[in-house]
């Protein structure tokens, strides 16, 4: 059950670890030196290079390679059709500096993930505990739940969201009969946002399936030997549940805070392109895609996904050093 | 927080032992049961309802937009399917169909060929660099797509394959989506090794091992893989516009987009229309190989 993180070799990290993993079997009992050995390492290197060389030339090629582009992009001016000229720091002093349209930018990604992404999950771990108390019938909503996360980021379903939530659309309709009234949630500066966070939260099917996956993992004697201490249902859920699921929590907590903020087709179709009402759907990824591809600036939008990587980067960092105190993984207890 | 079956069962027993009456009980759990079928009916009705929506907003009226928020048309009409056949910018419907069929095929061969082939490199074949590649690949699966895409536009750019498929589909057959490498790679590390061992001992060598072993045995891996790139390069909208530029090479997203954002008075009916026509396909899929997906995102999260 030790969720993130997979080892490949048994060469590295801390022992308890790599006991814990599965890449145990590896040590096969070869004895050590043999004559020929040599040659045969050599053709294992030949070999393991030949299958990884298709995902090799990508990684050198699509990855690596425009990446290290990127930075040096993230320093020039350069707009396409002449050479990069060289500028320093100046596109990122303008960022932070002289570019209020990146800071609101900055500011609703933020919030779209931040806030978006707790309840995404909140969701998700709610419903699949309810979907875990009874199997039979249980496959049925399980398969209804999944269904939007597989078509949620597509252009179809930002089309009919916009519908749904347009003045005089079905939600606005439907909250009406609680006395709200709204006038539409699409034109709405404060409203957009929410908007958005209910499309994320409404894919909560894909996380839910990986936490019904570890529920199903959890030991029932763990349960029991809870209950004949006494401990009640929330606190078998405290101190159960959440602490066998954490590593299964830090997997999608992780996964989900860093596709969150790579938002795009949504906020673009459902503002037409234009980042609008206000501003308020120009997340970074609609304001890089139009500083590069509709104004040319090809380096100050490269120095906008820096911005980007380091933020994201900072989070991924901040919750693995995090994860000492709260995720506890199958090999620390034994 | 009553929502773990385990410890009611045993509950139960302890109840029984103790000598209760064992009758109540069980109409408790009944009522239990009817609580928890009445609220995830009633979520499952609002989960879906934007869908069902859809589907019923497409036999409504352009005038009906805006006008009538509720499911049922009040004069329905099937005129919406009769325009989005017809198509948008001078081209029929059917061709977006098939643009988007040959691109999201060509993901699936480009994926399932490269990811596999990776995959057992990482995981069956031991040599000096494979730790730290295998580390890469998996930084590459938190990687934010939009850090790389302004070069490689310069790149594809500079090679003059702009309006071309071939920025759509040649990362599939490089395996650049670490996810399907990482989920062939767990699902190989499940199979024991005695079998390619045995193999080995034989004089087979690796791809021998590869083709005639593991691939027969990671068979699901691979559907869930075909699945999961067929649905991803069917819905990719950022791909397609920045390399797509002729109308008669968009795929069905992009060609959705004309509906919606040309100044033609916003046809709702006809995009509604066609956002539908283009989930059919997925949908299909998903009620086909609902299985191999949701064992797919599982197992994803699970093992490691």
């Amino acid at each position: 059950m030790t969720a993130t993180t997979p080892r490949p070799t048994n060469a590295s990290g801390p022992a308890r670890r790599a006991a814990a993993n599965a890449s145990a079997p590896r040590k096969g009992g070869k004895p050590p030196v043999r004559p020929g050995l040599k040659l045969r390492e050599r053709r294992e290197g030949l070999a393991g290079y030949a299958f990884l060389t298709p995902w090799l030339i990508g990684f050198v090629g699509l990855t690596v390679g425009p990446m290290a582009y990127s930075l040096y992009f993230s320093f020039t001016r350069y707009n396409l059709f002449s050479d990069p000229q060289w500028i320093g720091l100046d596109n990122y002093i303008r960022l932070f500096t002289d570019d209020p349209q990146f800071i609101q930018s900055a500011q609703i990604t933020l919030v779209y993930v931040l806030v978006g992404t707790p309840i995404k999950l909140a969701a998700a771990l709610g419903i699949a505990l309810l979907l875990n108390y009874r199997d039979k019938g249980s496959g049925f909503f399980r398969s209804a739940f999944y269904a939007p996360s597989l078509i949620g980021a597509s252009v179809s379903v930002a089309i009919v969201w916009r519908a749904m939530f347009s003045s005089n659309g079905p939600v606005d309709s439907g909250l009406s009969i609680f006395g709200i009234e709204l006038g539409g949630w699409v034109g709405n500066v404060s409203l957009v946002v929410p908007m958005m966070i209910i499309l994320a939260v409404w894919q909560f099917g894909g996380t839910m399936v990986i936490f019904l996956a570890g529920l199903k993992q959890v030991p029932k004697e763990l349960y029991e030997a809870a209950e004949m201490d006494g401990a009640g249902a929330m606190r078998r859920f405290k101190a159960v549940t959440i602490p066998m699921l954490s590593p299964v929590i830090f997997f999608n907590l992780l996964l989900e805070l860093i596709g969150a903020f790579q938002v795009f087709a949504s906020a673009y179709i459902i503002s037409s392109g234009t980042g609008g009402p206000a501003g308020m759907t120009n997340f970074i990824t609609v304001y890089l895609y139009k500083r590069a591809f509709q104004d040319g600036q090809m380096g100050y939008a490269a120095a906008i996904a820096w911005v980007l990587l380091v933020v994201v980067a900072v989070i991924a960092f901040i919750l693995f050093r995090t994860q000492k105190s709260w995720v506890h993984y199958a090999g620390d207890n034994r | 927080m009553t929502a773990i079956r385990p410890e009611a069962t045993f509950d139960e027993a302890v109840r029984t032992a103790k000598g209760a009456p064992t009758r109540r009980k069980v109409s408790r759990k009944s009522w239990q049961t009817v609580i928890w079928f009445v609220a995830l009916g009633a979520l499952t009705v609002l989960v879906l309802y934007p869908l069902v929506w859809l589907v019923f907003s497409t036999f409504k009226p352009n005038a009906e937009f805006g006008q009538n928020p509720g499911l049922i048309p009040e004069s329905p009409t099937i005129d919406n399917y009769l325009r989005v056949f017809e198509g948008i910018a001078g081209v029929p419907l059917w061709r977006f169909f098939a643009n988007s069929l040959f691109i999201a095929s060509m993901a699936v061969i480009g994926t399932v060929l490269s990811s596999a082939l990776a995959a057992y490199g990482f995981a069956r074949i031991k040599f000096k660099g494979v730790g730290v590649l295998f580390a890469a690949m998996i930084g590459t699966l938190l990687l934010p797509f939009h850090v790389v895409i302004i070069p490689q536009y310069v790149l594809f750019n500079r090679l003059d394959l702009i309006d071309t498929y071939i920025p759509l589909i040649l990362p599939k057959f490089l395996a650049t989506e670490a996810f399907f490498v990482f989920l062939i790679v767990q699902f190989i590390r499940s199979i024991p090794r005695d079998m390619d061992e045995a193999a080995r001992i034989d004089g087979a060598g690796h791809f021998r091992i590869f083709w005639s072993i593991i691939v027969p045995l990671i068979k699901p891996a691979l559907i869930t893989c075909s699945i999961f790139a067929f649905i991803w390069a069917w819905n990719d909208f950022l791909g397609p516009l920045l390399y797509v530029t002729s109308p008669e090479q968009y795929p069905l997203p992009i060609a959705l987009r004309l509906y919606n954002d040309q100044t033609s008075a916003s046809d709702y009916g006809a995009s509604v229309t066609a956002s539908l026509l283009a989930l059919v396909p997925i949908m299909a899929f998903f009620a086909v190989f609902q299985r191999f997906l949701i064992g797919g995102v599982a197992t994803q999260g699970l093992k490691g």
